[in-house]
């Protein structure tokens, strides 16, 4: 199902964590009108591996995201992710933002599912009309997909027949067609009803236990702490605090780090730790 | 003769007069109209400032000025500048470049009604903005737009009665002349405006049928 399993692309196919970073980010910048969303942002991810960026909100995680999708231009910075490198203080050409695009795909927070084109179109309309790959393939490909999720059957049916927590797994299929080498998510589960939260979720589980390299903006901690590799805290434009789940989540040294989650916990606990749950291997 | 005798012997010329004049003259004016309006839409919605100045000023220019002025000035106008046009080009231009004006301003603002994410989303599975506007964008802001140019075709099939000042021959020339020749002014005149009263219901019946197709696939 990754990128480079074009033989079995419906398979599962997990893949040790590389010894490179798929993903490295140094020095982002954006302002928009001259107020800077972001100072100076360094990431940097494996194959394989997942990140979430929490922190409050207009702590400039979304954007991070939008600049690792071309969907917002960045000021500054140099992005490498696979074999592309943008440096995009240098005034990058259409066409290195592009390879840059290529390369991700993203799912939005309110899904932003074509209305007026079925699950399936949806699904094929950039294998098949950006990336030209061969029709019955990509259909072929697209079914398989939607079965994965549960959503087989549906194929034919429009968004606006369906619930929120059944449109956002189409949006995930829609990314996935793609073949991308990372996924960006957005707050995916923030414009879902309560009671839809988990199928995303756990689709989103599996899709790491997979082995795809993720960059989830979220606010479902126990999501961060279960599935992350690594969390990042945001605040003000900059990651102010980098670690494993356990660290971040758990013992925060960054007095910001401790105050947003002590807000964010108010009156609910975390659930303890689940000790069956896979052991995942940690980047340090 | 009578009054029904008078119906009678005007009904036809006056419905062939709609027939080859007025519907004719409304159809070819909206469609080259159309055209015009998407392009100068775009060029008001284009980041660059050289192509959505002149669009801007086309539009202002069209709705600011009146229809018989436009249709005045091609035809009676550019002939003392040496440009000479028949009634009917004169008037398919003048009217294509009222509409153009007029559903510019409504294509523009049914682009700009489809939520920014459509674009983000297309942008995100590789579109270009030519692709994005062709496959994602225009189909969105076509249902928007169904009912404020029904509107404009509407309005245009009854202002090419216009036309008949430049001497064209469609239904309402059709009527002052038959009105002259008769004087009777108040029939002739009442069953014309019956005509153009037909014409628009039967385009009212088309838009609600265009618009429950468009609507099939549309949250509400």
């Amino acid at each position: 199902m990754s990128r480079t399993d074009r033989t079995a692309p419906a398979a599962p196919s997990p893949r040790p964590h590389g010894a490179q970073p798929l993903l490295r980010v140094r020095g982002l910048q954006k302002a928009f009108d001259g107020t800077p969303v972001l100072r100076s942002v360094d990431l940097e991810l494996r194959s394989g591996q997942v990140l979430a960026l929490i922190g409050p909100s207009g702590s400039g995680k979304t954007t991070v995201l939008r600049c690792l999708n071309a969907l917002e231009r960045a000021d500054g910075g140099v992005v490498d992710l696979d074999d592309v490198r943008v440096d995009l203080g240098a005034d990058p050409t259409r066409a290195q933002l592009d390879a840059l695009r290529d390369r991700s795909a993203m799912v939005f927070q309110h899904f932003h599912l074509f209305p007026h084109r079925t699950v399936l179109q949806n699904v094929t309309e950039g294998p098949l009309v950006v990336q030209r790959r061969p029709a019955a393939e990509v259909r072929a490909e697209a079914l398989e997909l939607l079965r994965r999720v549960g959503l087989d059957g549906r194929a034919d049916a429009y968004p606006h027949e369906m619930s929120g927590g059944q449109q956002q797994r189409v949006a995930i299929v829609r990314a996935l067609a793609l073949r991308p080498q990372l996924l960006l998510f957005d707050e995916p589960t923030s414009a879902l009803d309560p009671e839809l939260v988990g199928d995303v979720l756990a689709l989103m589980s599996e899709l790491a236990r997979e082995g795809w390299t993720m960059v989830v903006v979220t606010h479902e901690l126990t999501f961060a702490r279960d599935v992350a590799d690594q969390v990042a805290f945001m605040d003000g434009g900059l990651v102010v605090e980098h670690g494993v789940p356990a660290d971040v989540l758990g013992r925060p040294r960054q007095p910001r780090t401790q105050q947003f989650l002590r807000r964010l916990l108010r009156g609910t606990e975390l659930p303890p730790d689940d000790p069956t749950d896979g052991v995942r291997t940690v980047a340090t | 003769m009578t009054t029904a005798e008078l119906i009678g012997d005007s009904l036809w010329p006056i419905v062939s007069g709609a027939l080859t004049g007025t519907i004719p003259l409304a159809l070819v004016s909206m469609a080259l109209g159309l055209v015009l309006a998407l392009l100068v839409a775009l060029a008001r919605l284009s980041p660059r400032a050289w192509l959505r100045a002149p669009a801007r000023a086309y539009v202002s220019l069209i709705r600011g000025t009146p229809l018989l002025v436009q249709l005045f000035v091609v035809f009676y106008g550019l002939p003392s500048i040496g440009v000479l046009v028949d009634p009917w080009p004169s008037a398919i231009i003048a009217f294509s470049l009222n509409v153009g004006g007029y559903a510019a301003e409504v294509i523009r603002a049914a682009i700009l009604s489809v939520p920014r994410g459509q674009w983000e989303a297309a942008h995100m599975i590789g579109m270009d903005r030519a692709q994005a506007l062709r496959r994602i964008i225009l189909p969105q802001a076509a249902r928007v737009s169904v009912p404020p140019l029904s509107n404009t075709f509407i309005s245009l099939v009854k202002d090419t009665s216009l036309a008949s000042l430049i001497l064209v021959t469609e239904l309402f020339r059709r009527a002052e002349q038959i009105a002259a020749f008769s004087q009777q002014f108040m029939v002739v005149y009442i069953e014309a405006a019956a005509v153009y009263w037909v014409i628009c219901l039967v385009l009212s019946a088309v838009q609600s049928r265009l618009e429950t197709r468009l609507d099939r696939h549309v949250a509400h």
